[in-house]
């Protein structure tokens, strides 16, 4: 392989042990039970580019999120970063430098930020923990500088987490994330709790920040409007798999798994374009004993034998036998 | 026109603070007919939720109504003594909260739950109010009641539980549900099931629905008018279509580009400066002045009163037709 992306997820895959305790297990004569969170997730990021995951609940979403960063372990594949592995002994004192240059923004504003600590202290961390700059002064003013950068003043620095409002907090774990001169930003449904009008002022400043700083980010909801605003390319996840994988435009232009269309019409509709929105059927099943073949199948309209017994691989940007046979056509929904 | 289900005059709650009193609703005004859906909108902390609670009399202290009149069906409910409010709450008005989890009791099977309700405000027998709430989670698309009805509430997925509270708010076909945040703790494909369940109930049962929810494509979806809420006030109310693709109110506006939307492409979201102002640092004159694009002097001084414009309410001083400032916007 010549030319390589800046990040690469390869096959990858995480095995949560959800077994009862061991005496319950010999006592009650119960097997070991596993959960497959996350089962083969490949794909690539390129420089400056924003790549979405989406998903509900429990499709796997954050979990990959973690293990690209480095928070969890992988049980399988591999993550690399600007040609350097994650995992693995091979690469450990490259990691240590690469270290400094990922950074994830996380869900709730409330619970990511110490309340103990005054915000000068809190963007301070990462400079002071990675050995950026030396002299205190020189540290308050870099601090100074990140919170303007994202629209605070720098005399917020002396007050605590709990004088700021939702967005307000998602700006300082913002700047707290750029302290390091982070390239790559991994953001864990970063406005979903916050309110519309403020979610539109995080996810603007956001994209200012990608024009002036060349970031990259992956970037995880279940909103498809927000991804649809936000990247340049898309995933969508279902039970700890990609099911489609393909351009923003698209996706929401010419949806082709089943599981996208279904994920779209189910989409309020704001524009009130007369659309009729189609619930969707069924709920997301149980991941410890999921259905054989396409997990989706018990909820799809267009499941067969083969859709029930084989795992259909990701072709072509979809995962779905009925596209690859043929029968389904690809506009059929538009 | 007939009475509406309703009625909500003048409303203002108040909660009474060591720094003095905070006014969290400050006069607001609206009505629901029967079998209509009133969508309220507005961010955290615009006195949606406490709207809410005020119709059905769950102000807790230091909270208090410190003014108005809420009536349903004609019959003053803001005054009536805890007894008899306990007798209208539940059989009268049904509630759905935001979290399905912490609405059910996770120690009691769901059927002791709903055969509780069902016979406080009814005289049926423990054998046929079974029988109802069986019906009931027929009704609200429970697949298997007779088996589901035994199981505890950690048995059930989110959307199911939430479609078991809806049960129970319709035990004793109320007048009227206030459904706060139905949705939002739910998947979007979840969300459009328990939508169209609402909306199907409102159809068939006649029931008045105040459905309280940040998230406007829901109310686009089902409410038939809306209410913008903004600082405990009404910023603009009218039909649904009219409010959400024509916003007269700078706030609504602003609210409405906000949103990211899977139609069109924007490259920048129009963003309202600032954030809502604190309860107790409300500004003079309209609360929305420091944020608004539009804002001169009077803003700041004089409290717009609704106004009637084309099919709107709305409270903003350049919708007066005695100013000069109105040709300008239109």
């Amino acid at each position: 392989m010549t030319e390589r992306s800046y990040v690469e997820v390869k096959d990858l895959r995480r095995v949560f042990d959800v077994s009862k305790p061991w005496l319950n297990r010999v006592l009650e004569g119960g097997e070991k039970q596993y959960l497959k969170a996350v089962d083969g997730v490949s794909f690539a990021i390129e420089k400056g580019e924003t790549f979405a995951l989406v998903g509900e609940s429990g499709s796997g979403k954050s979990t990959v999120a973690r293990m690209v960063v480095g928070l969890l372990p992988p049980s399988g594949g591999t993550v690399s970063i600007d040609r350097v592995g994650m995992s693995g002994k091979a690469d450990s004192a490259e990691r240590q430098r690469l270290r400094r240059r990922i950074q994830m923004i996380f869900q709730d504003p409330y619970a990511s930020l110490n309340p103990r600590w005054q915000v000068d202290r809190i963007v301070a961390e990462p400079i002071r923990a990675f050995h950026l700059i030396d002299s205190e002064k020189d540290i308050a003013a870099r601090v100074g500088e990140l919170l303007s950068l994202v629209g605070l003043h720098p005399a917020d620095g002396t007050k605590y987490p709990h004088e700021f409002s939702g967005g307000q907090r998602q700006r300082i774990a913002i700047a707290r994330a750029l302290a390091s001169n982070a390239e790559f930003i991994v953001c864990d449904e970063p406005t979903s709790a916050l309110d519309v009008s403020v979610q539109a002022q995080i996810l603007n400043l956001m994209r200012d920040l990608q024009d002036r700083l060349g970031l990259t980010y992956l970037f995880i909801s279940h909103n498809l409007a927000v991804v649809r605003h936000m990247a340049t390319r898309i995933g969508v996840m279902y039970l700890g798999r990609i099911v489609e994988i393909s351009n923003g435009r698209e996706l929401f232009a010419h949806p082709k798994h089943p599981y996208t269309r279904m994920l779209l019409d189910a989409v309020p509709d704001v524009g009130m374009t007369g659309r009729q929105r189609i619930p969707v059927k069924g709920e997301i099943p149980n991941p410890i004993n999921p259905p054989s073949g396409c997990t989706f199948n018990p909820r799809c309209p267009f499941a067969n034998d083969r859709c029930r017994t084989e795992i259909p691989a990701l072709l072509g940007g979809v995962a779905c036998h009925a596209i690859h046979e043929g029968r389904l056509s690809i506009d059929a929904a538009a | 026109m007939t009475e509406p289900v309703l009625s909500v005059r003048d409303l203002r709650v108040e909660f009474v603070t060591r720094r003095g009193i905070l006014k969290a609703i400050d006069g607001i005004s609206f009505d629901i007919g029967k079998g209509e859906v009133l969508g309220v909108v507005g961010e955290s902390g615009a006195g949606k939720s406490v709207t809410g609670s005020a119709v059905i009399g769950l102000i807790d202290p230091p909270g208090r109504i410190a003014g108005g009149e809420i009536r349903l069906s004609g019959m003053r409910i803001d005054n009536l003594p805890p007894e008899e409010m306990r007798k209208v709450r539940g059989k009268r008005i049904g509630m759905i909260f935001q979290d399905p989890l912490t609405s059910l009791n996770p120690l009691f099977r769901i059927s002791e739950q709903l055969v509780e309700t069902i016979r406080t405000h009814t005289n049926l027998s423990a054998s046929a109010a079974r029988k109802r709430a069986i019906d009931l989670l027929t009704e609200v698309g429970i697949p298997a009641p007779e088996r589901r009805i035994d199981s505890y509430p950690h048995e059930f997925s989110g959307g199911m539980r939430q479609r078991v509270v809806i049960a129970l708010a319709l035990c004793a076909e109320p007048e009227l549900i206030i459904a706060d945040e139905p949705t939002t703790a739910l998947d979007v494909s979840v969300q459009a099931q328990i939508i169209a369940l609402l909306k199907r109930l409102g159809r068939e049962h006649g029931t008045a629905i105040m459905l309280v929810t940040h998230d406007m494509g829901v109310i686009a979806e089902t409410a038939d008018r809306v209410a913008v809420m903004y600082a405990g006030r009404i910023a603009e109310i009218g039909p649904v279509r009219d409010v959400v693709q024509n916003p007269l109110h700078p706030y609504a506006k602003g609210l409405m580009g906000a949103i990211p939307s899977l139609e069109s492409d924007t490259d920048r979201l129009v963003q309202i400066p600032g954030s809502m102002p604190r309860l107790s640092a409300i500004p003079p004159g309209c609360a929305f002045n420091p944020r608004c694009p539009y804002v001169f002097d009077r803003c700041r001084v004089e409290r717009p009163e609704p106004i009637q414009h084309s099919e709107h309410r709305v409270a903003c001083h350049l919708y007066d037709q005695s100013h000069i400032r109105s040709e300008a916007v239109a």
